[in-house]
């Protein structure tokens, strides 16, 4: 079992590895977001720092929905999702693996970059420390909740669209935890137990979205 | 390899394809119903019909991507919709698109496919079936490089690997191989029939591959029916 999650997210990220420039969108698109912003809103430091964990994460949230409908959509056109759903070993545990090579290429760079985007909003090394754990424990569940989406809609003709629409309200609780235990910290209060729900929702979504992909898999597909 | 197939055969007893009063239905429309299929260990099933007859549906009713309106596929004896994994395990299958990763070489295409349906192929073996189906030239060109026949070869070779499976669905095989490649093809669905498996394929017209079982099911007349 474990030989086919290795397998799945070996080929995921071989594959990314050769389509560089989809990931490179995405995190193009990401950077871009949160640079706009400041452009808007004007440049007083006491203004950015207040909302740049709200920006950073939002722009989190658009990254990884831009980037879910490449999730599933590859393997439909091509056949390998057929393969996947007659293969011996249990569907959700390909699911998993499929996810956490999209958390890899999508989320795992974000955490990254938003370290150095936190100097733009000129926030200090502890909160822009407390904004990366944060993306670090939420950004798994963008992917998971996303792959529901993406599974959901795979069959549809405006699909892109429809994951938007029904992956936003789900992301609504990361969304406020994330933000949420930056701003915390920059209050001096605890960031703990809002990074402690994230990990918990992370897990949570580990268990439970894989099932729910698999059934929607089955179902688009047929 | 063939001597694993026989131990596994000894051990599950008598392979058994059943379909029973099988009805297939494609947006309010009946395709085919009452359709009823018997294959025994050595069985090739022939599907054939014409276009829109129902031929892909019904392969993949037998390997349970979709899911019948009516009646029910059984492997030995069991209904397919319980056993899921255990039944997919034992069977390999091509259907109309190829399954085939643009961006993988033919070589990794093999192995990851393989590693992903769950199982087990050494390095050696997937070249040894890129070797067997013509492709051993071609073994680390990129998948978008390759012609349609050589990815139709591609997607046959995961096939070939999985020679331990004792069900092999396959979906017009023989469509966009040429003379050599059917050859191949036909020889390696007589071994496996001989073997004592069970191959079902689609196709246009009846193609002799030799098999000392043979059952024709044709579709596509005013009510399907198993000869």
């Amino acid at each position: 079992m474990l030989r086919t999650l290795v397998a799945v997210i070996r080929r995921d990220l071989l594959l990314a590895a050769r389509q560089r420039a989809d990931i490179a969108n995405t995190l193009l698109f990401f950077v871009a977001v949160v640079t706009v912003i400041p452009l808007g809103v004007g440049s007083d430091p006491q203004l950015l720092r207040a909302i740049a964990p709200g920006v950073v994460w939002i722009a989190a949230l658009l990254a990884a929905i831009l980037s879910l409908h490449r999730l599933f959509a590859a393997d439909f056109a091509d056949g390998t999702l057929e393969q996947t759903l007659l293969s011996g070993e249990p569907l959700a545990v390909l699911v998993l693996g499929k996810a956490a090579a999209h958390w890899l290429v999508t989320g795992l760079p974000v955490t990254l970059i938003s370290a150095l985007l936190a100097v733009m909003f000129d926030l200090g090394r502890a909160a822009a420390a407390a904004l990366a754990v944060s993306l670090l424990l939420g950004t798994p569940t963008l992917s998971l909740l996303g792959a529901v989406g993406a599974a959901l809609t795979l069959s549809l003709r405006s699909g892109s669209v429809l994951i938007a629409l029904l992956v936003l309200p789900l992301y609504v609780p990361v969304l406020i935890l994330g933000a949420g235990a930056v701003e915390a910290h920059m209050a001096g209060l605890h960031s703990a137990p809002y990074l402690l729900l994230l990990a918990a929702l992370t897990v949570l979504a580990a268990v439970l979205t894989p099932l729910a992909v698999s059934a929607a898999l089955r179902i688009s597909a047929e | 390899m063939r001597d694993s197939v026989r131990s596994w055969l000894d051990a599950m007893g008598a392979l058994l394809l059943e379909a029973v009063a099988l009805e297939c239905t494609r947006r309010e429309r009946v395709i085919f119903s009452r359709l009823a299929l018997r294959a025994e260990p050595g069985t090739l099933v022939q599907v054939v019909g014409p276009n829109g007859s129902g031929k892909t549906s019904l392969l993949r009713l037998l390997c349970g991507l979709s899911l019948p309106s009516h009646g029910e596929v059984r492997w030995c004896g069991q209904n397919i919709r319980t056993m899921k994994e255990d039944y997919w395990r034992q069977l390999a299958y091509v259907g109309h698109l190829d399954g085939v990763k643009d961006d993988l070489t033919a070589f990794e295409n093999l192995r990851l496919s393989a590693a992903i349906a769950g199982r087990r192929a050494s390095a050696a073996e997937a070249r040894a079936a890129l070797l067997a189906i013509g492709l051993d030239g071609c073994t680390d060109s990129f998948a978008r490089h390759l012609s349609q026949g050589q990815r139709r070869r591609l997607a046959l070779a995961r096939v070939i690997l999985s020679r331990q499976t004792p069900l092999w669905l396959l979906d017009e095989p023989f469509s966009a191989l040429d003379a050599g490649g059917v050859a191949v093809l036909r020889t390696c669905i007589a071994e496996h029939l001989a073997a004592g498996c069970i191959v079902v394929m689609t196709a246009h017209a009846e193609l002799p591959v030799t098999a000392r079982r043979t059952t024709t099911v044709t579709l596509g007349g005013p009510e399907a029916e198993a000869a």
